[in-house]
């Protein structure tokens, strides 16, 4: 669990250094040294499909966000009045602390889980679908309304994307 | 004229990668129901190859090999597969049903529906996060484009 706390304790400066530099490609960089950080966090609790999924991913994101913040610097804007931030931001910090402890005491111990149908789907996975991958035969057999859904997700976020960016790119065209 | 894309080191250097990475993104996709991995990775790890050949030819070069048409063509009839996977299990009883002949585990083509599943994952993953990176790339260089001429 010390290789556990210590990523953990980078990841969050990452986060910080993200939020806080100036330069906008460094802050890209920092982002994508927490993902990686998160990504050897799934390989740490066991979860090699996540691990696998989160480094790819964070990999495809960062070239993404990379090649869009290229030559672009946007100026960050401080405010005036100091004090009031710093009050609102205590409150919230205050407030999500509070919830955050209050929600990880009720969680269930780790490895053990609420409900057992979890039992169920390891103990039948081999025998019904074949697949050897648990959480291959899980989340395409067992449960592949989810896997509808998630499709469903990722072509409305593509249509959202393409449909918001060729909308300015048509209208800076037409402007010219 | 200034040809485009990187420099010829890098060109040399993605002829050769391209491809591993293509195998492994295949490979990825085709043992996803018996090591990690899965249609998602699998996808993603093929849609950043075909970024890897944007990034060093540029976007004239590698629209040669796909564009944004066949792009789309491919997201679609991906989604409709998965679609139709599902209704077929309607023959069977139910939606979702894994009616395929489902072969002996531990078997490269075993488990009936859920390595179909994984394939049509695969391309609309593929092509939908390419369709992505391209609008995004299509949308910096107009940006620099405008910044030249501001300059």
């Amino acid at each position: 669990m010390l290789v556990f706390n210590i990523v953990l304790v980078l990841m969050i400066i990452g986060a910080i250094i993200a939020m806080e530099i100036k330069d906008l490609l460094s802050s890209v960089i920092a982002l994508g040294a927490v993902g990686m950080g998160l990504s050897l966090q799934f390989l740490l609790l066991k979860a090699p499909d996540l691990a696998i999924t989160q480094l790819v991913v964070e990999i495809l994101v960062l070239v993404i966000l990379i090649r869009a913040t290229i030559g672009r610097n946007i100026e960050k804007e401080y405010p005036k009045n100091k004090f009031r931030y710093l009050i609102s931001g205590l409150i919230f910090l205050i407030l999500f602390l509070w919830f955050g402890i209050k929600a990880l005491n009720d969680l269930p111990k780790f490895g053990s889980a609420l409900m057992n149908m979890g039992s169920r789907y390891i103990a039948e996975a081999k025998d019904k679908t074949s697949a050897v991958n648990v959480v291959s035969a899980i989340i395409l057999d067992f449960r592949g309304y989810d896997t509808l859904g998630e499709v469903t997700i990722l072509f409305a976020s593509v249509l959202g994307v393409l449909s918001v960016l060729r909308m300015t790119k048509v209208k800076k065209r037409i402007d010219k | 004229m200034k040809p485009k894309g990187m420099s010829l080191i890098v060109k040399r250097i993605t002829r050769i990668t391209v491809s591993l990475i293509f195998l492994y993104g295949v490979y990825i996709l085709l043992h996803g129901h018996l090591s990690p991995g899965g249609g998602f990775a699998g996808g993603v790890i093929i849609a950043l190859s075909f970024i890897h050949l944007v990034l060093a030819f540029g976007r004239e070069q590698a629209g040669k090999l796909i564009n944004e048409k066949v792009n789309s063509i491919i997201e679609s009839l991906a989604g409709i597969l998965f679609l139709s996977i599902a209704i077929i299990g309607l023959y069977g009883g139910y939606f979702f049903k894994n009616v395929f002949p489902k072969g002996k585990p531990f078997d490269l083509f075993s488990s009936g529906g859920i390595i179909l599943s994984n394939i049509a994952i695969f391309f609309k993953v593929g092509a939908g996060l390419f369709a992505i990176f391209l609008t995004m790339a299509g949308l910096g260089t107009l940006t620099k484009n405008e910044l030249g001429d501001k300059q």
